[in-house]
């Protein structure tokens, strides 16, 4: 099992109250090369959930359980050795590329980064393999967009540059937070069309979240839905979409747009 | 039925430094009265221009909005304001659209500065704590502060402010896209209760093509600030005669088709 | 209810503290803040009063008190002059845009670039020197920051949906900076004021030490320091009053703003 999540339980202190748990015991696993969907809605707790996977809780919230990546448990390792796991071993997709990238630097530069960093290339060599996550991504005429800076971008663009850094390090597992939910639908559908290929291609694990259950059925294995911190269900994608276990799952599948309701009962 | 709003030719260009950037490009578009007309479009598309110009808050560069027989770039400014009271808007953001320091009640009546003889007082407080009946919140609540609310309930309370002057017109800017999905689909059954109710006309704009055919009753398609294809909602849903339409649908996300692995096989 | 930032404890203790000796001074000092007395001259404090005595024998502490009502007198009315008159300019230009704004924020630039000392000497210059021309003095070179801050404020409140809202309600310009701009922004303000308060206290005692301030016998901190310079190594006890109760006051507001700015910081709010 590459991420094994055990009982995970996270809660928030507040001053001169007790603490508030938003993550109710939740426990879950991916396999390599597979991908899960957590989906649910604002409040659900997932954002907490994949924070805490690659270690980034904020420092008034307390964490019990075990998230155990590769065998080694996040919750307990010193910070020196989760920046190592991050992005060498975990990339993270955001929702928002824009403040996900530094507005001040060139886009081949910021992919170029972490590979001269951590694994010690060149900086010629960076560069060339910048520019081929660039291409590997469908940026268009990737020769010039490498020194463009991030705002001389469309949003779509620069979600596929953060998806070309999140993937420069060929990391085994991969976290994308509400990854398409800032961009246009064609553009959204390219862009997991995108994700789709180059995991399936390099065999990454994907924890995928989103509220969106069009999007969870794209490109998920595997689904947990969430509500209010805890688990309603969770189970093969297939499944949970056409045989939902929940009457939670029932809601969010009944507050779908009737169309995209009724393409479900058309499946096979 | 009766015509309630006529959008003719309208043109928008934005001077950019040397440059002219066309918003929206020669749109004409009608809605009868009590009907439901959905603009869809992503980014970029002019939908919004098309909001703020049809609400009076914007001039065109060209073209012409009649709501009523009334030419509102024609009215002077008095004859304006006494046409605001026909047709309201409700925003996308339910946290940046009530000012966070004025109580519920007050952010509602907002609206009654535009009618001379509004009714105040006792009156007024019964009048506000109606509507939020309507819109589904307790006459209570006027008391309170918009921060006390959920995203769902600050925009049930923009609809009560929408409605107050008891419009004809309704523009929807987005108005469900900021909510989750559970609660976007009890604002889209409150816009057709009150639909149904007072008999109110939509503008219903949304990114999501996906919504429409639950809502609206006719479609405009717009791409560039040009429209591309309106037709009734189920023409244009089930058989789209533009490219770009066809687009937006195919993108929209399914789920007959589950999972990465099925669109391997196919 | 979160823990108030300490600062604002802190700060508005020190400021409350100032405020209550200056008035105090009005009614009640240890001894004449005038009345001179040769004999007991450069006296360390002592009995011969609590802070000791001048180089005319007059009691240090009472000077103190006295200049409290002068320095705060004349940095309160500085910044309302300056608040008023920047505060004006900024939320007009944040509602009319577009040339309005452009020309209003260029003036202010213009003003922005000369220091307070020096238009302070080209207006003592002018209306010859004392309490008035400081506080004018003070006052103009305040309105760009006002007018800079409130605009900032402003205009981002302007963006909001709200504003829309009330203009589809047929608010005019006046009627939406009044209902819906100030209220939004008066925290920012509040805090503004209370720094620029400290600032003026400073640059008060600047004035005052360049002979530009209110004229002798009204007891001025700035003054203070600067007839003293001569004394520094007979009685350092002159100096180190005057100039501990000038840092002392602007330490005061600054912590006081700082913890203004604290409490209405968004990010803090968000986790109430």
């Amino acid at each position: 099992m590459m991420l094994d999540v055990k009982d995970l339980r996270v809660a928030f202190r507040r001053e001169n109250q007790p603490a508030t748990e938003v993550v109710h015991g939740l426990s879950f696993s991916v396999k390599r090369g597979e991908t899960l969907g957590i989906v649910g809605e604002s409040g659900s707790g997932k954002s907490v959930v994949s924070l805490a996977t690659i270690g980034l809780l904020p420092g008034t919230a307390q964490a019990t359980g075990q998230i155990l990546f590769n065998g080694q448990d996040i919750l307990t390792l010193p910070e020196p050795d989760l920046c190592t796991l991050r992005g060498d071993k975990i990339g993270m997709i955001f929702q928002e590329p824009m403040t996900a990238l530094n507005p001040a630097m060139r886009v081949g530069a910021q992919i170029a980064e972490g590979l001269i960093l951590k694994k010690g290339f060149s900086k010629k060599a960076a560069r060339a393999e910048a520019l081929r996550l660039l291409n590997m991504v469908q940026i268009p005429r990737a020769a010039e967009r490498i020194d463009s800076f991030p705002h001389e971008m469309s949003g779509g663009q620069r979600q596929r540059v953060g998806i070309a850094i999140a993937l420069a390090l060929q990391p085994d597992l991969l976290i994308a937070d509400e990854p398409t939910t800032a961009l246009d639908v064609t553009v959204q559908a390219e862009i997991l069309n995108i994700l789709d290929d180059l995991i399936t291609e390099l065999g990454i694990s994907l924890v995928l979240i989103s509220h969106d259950l069009g999007v969870i059925a794209r490109i998920t294995d595997r689904t947990l839905v969430m509500y209010r911190g805890a688990e309603m269900e969770q189970g093969p994608t297939e499944d949970i979409l056409r045989r939902p276990g929940h009457a939670y799952t029932r809601k969010l599948l009944a507050a779908m747009p009737s169309r995209v309701r009724a393409s479900l009962e058309v499946g096979p | 039925m009766s015509t309630l709003l006529d959008i003719r030719n309208l043109t928008r260009d934005f001077r950019l430094g040397s440059s002219t950037v066309t918003a929206l490009d020669n749109v004409s578009l009608t809605l009868n009265a009590g009907e439901i007309l959905g603009i869809v479009g992503e980014s970029g598309s002019g939908k919004s221009t098309l909001a703020r110009i049809v609400m009076a808050l914007d001039l065109p560069t060209s073209g012409t909005v009649v709501l009523d027989q009334q030419d509102l770039f024609d009215l002077n400014p008095r004859a304006l304001r006494k046409a605001r009271r026909d047709f309201q808007m409700v925003f996308q953001d339910p946290y940046g659209s009530l000012n966070p320091r004025h109580r519920v009640g007050r952010i509602i009546a907002e609206p009654l500065h535009l009618i001379a003889d509004a009714p105040k007082g006792s009156q007024r407080r019964a009048m506000v704590g109606a509507l939020l009946a309507d819109v589904g919140l307790d006459p209570e609540d006027q008391d309170r502060f918009p921060h006390e609310f959920s995203g769902g309930q600050r925009q049930r309370i923009a609809i009560a402010r929408a409605l107050i002057t008891k419009p004809r017109l309704l523009v929807a800017d987005e108005a469900t896209s900021a909510l989750d999905l559970t609660v976007q689909r009890q604002i889209l059954d409150l816009i057709l209760d009150l639909r149904r109710k007072h008999g109110i006309a939509v503008l219903f704009i949304t990114h999501n093509i996906g919504v429409v055919q639950d809502i609206c009753d006719t479609v405009a398609v717009m791409q560039n600030g040009k429209l591309v294809e309106v037709g009734t909602a189920k023409a244009v849903l089930d058989a789209p005669s533009q490219i770009y339409t066809q687009r937006l649908l195919a993108a929209e996300p399914r789920l007959d088709v589950i999972g990465r692995k099925a669109r391997h096989r196919s | 209810m979160n823990r108030l930032p300490k600062s604002l404890f802190i700060g508005g203790f020190i400021t409350a503290a100032m405020v209550c000796t200056a008035i105090l001074s009005r009614f009640w000092t240890p001894a004449d803040p005038t009345g001179m007395n040769i004999l007991q001259r450069l006296k360390p404090p002592g009995p011969a009063g609590l802070l000791g005595t001048d180089q005319i024998g007059r009691d240090v502490l009472s000077i103190i008190m006295s200049g409290a009502w002068t320095s705060l007198g004349i940095a309160v009315v500085a910044t309302v002059i300056g608040g008023a008159i920047g505060i004006g300019i900024g939320v007009m230009a944040a509602a009319k845009g577009g040339s309005v704004e452009r020309l209003v924020m260029a003036l202010n630039g213009v003003l922005f670039a000369f220091p307070p000392i020096l238009s302070a000497i080209l207006l003592g210059a002018l209306l010859g020197p004392g309490g008035l021309t400081s506080m004018v003095a003070i006052g103009v070179f305040m309105i760009p920051v006002f007018a800079r801050v409130s605009r900032a404020a402003a205009i981002q409140i302007w963006a909001r949906d709200y504003v829309k809202a009330a203009r589809m309600a047929g608010k005019n310009d006046v009627l939406i900076t009044l209902e819906h701009i100030f209220p939004n922004i008066s925290a920012q303000i509040i805090v503004q004021l209370a720094i620029q308060t400290g600032l003026a206290i400073l640059s008060e005692a600047g004035l005052s030490f360049l002979g530009m301030g209110v004229s002798p016998p009204t007891p001025s901190w700035g003054r203070m320091l600067a007839e003293s310079q001569t004394y520094l190594a007979s009685a350092p006890h002159l100096v180190l009053a005057p100039g501990l109760a000038i840092a002392i006051a602007v330490l005061g507001l600054n912590l006081l703003g700082d913890g203004l700015r604290d409490l209405t910081d968004p990010r803090r709010r968000q986790n109430t």
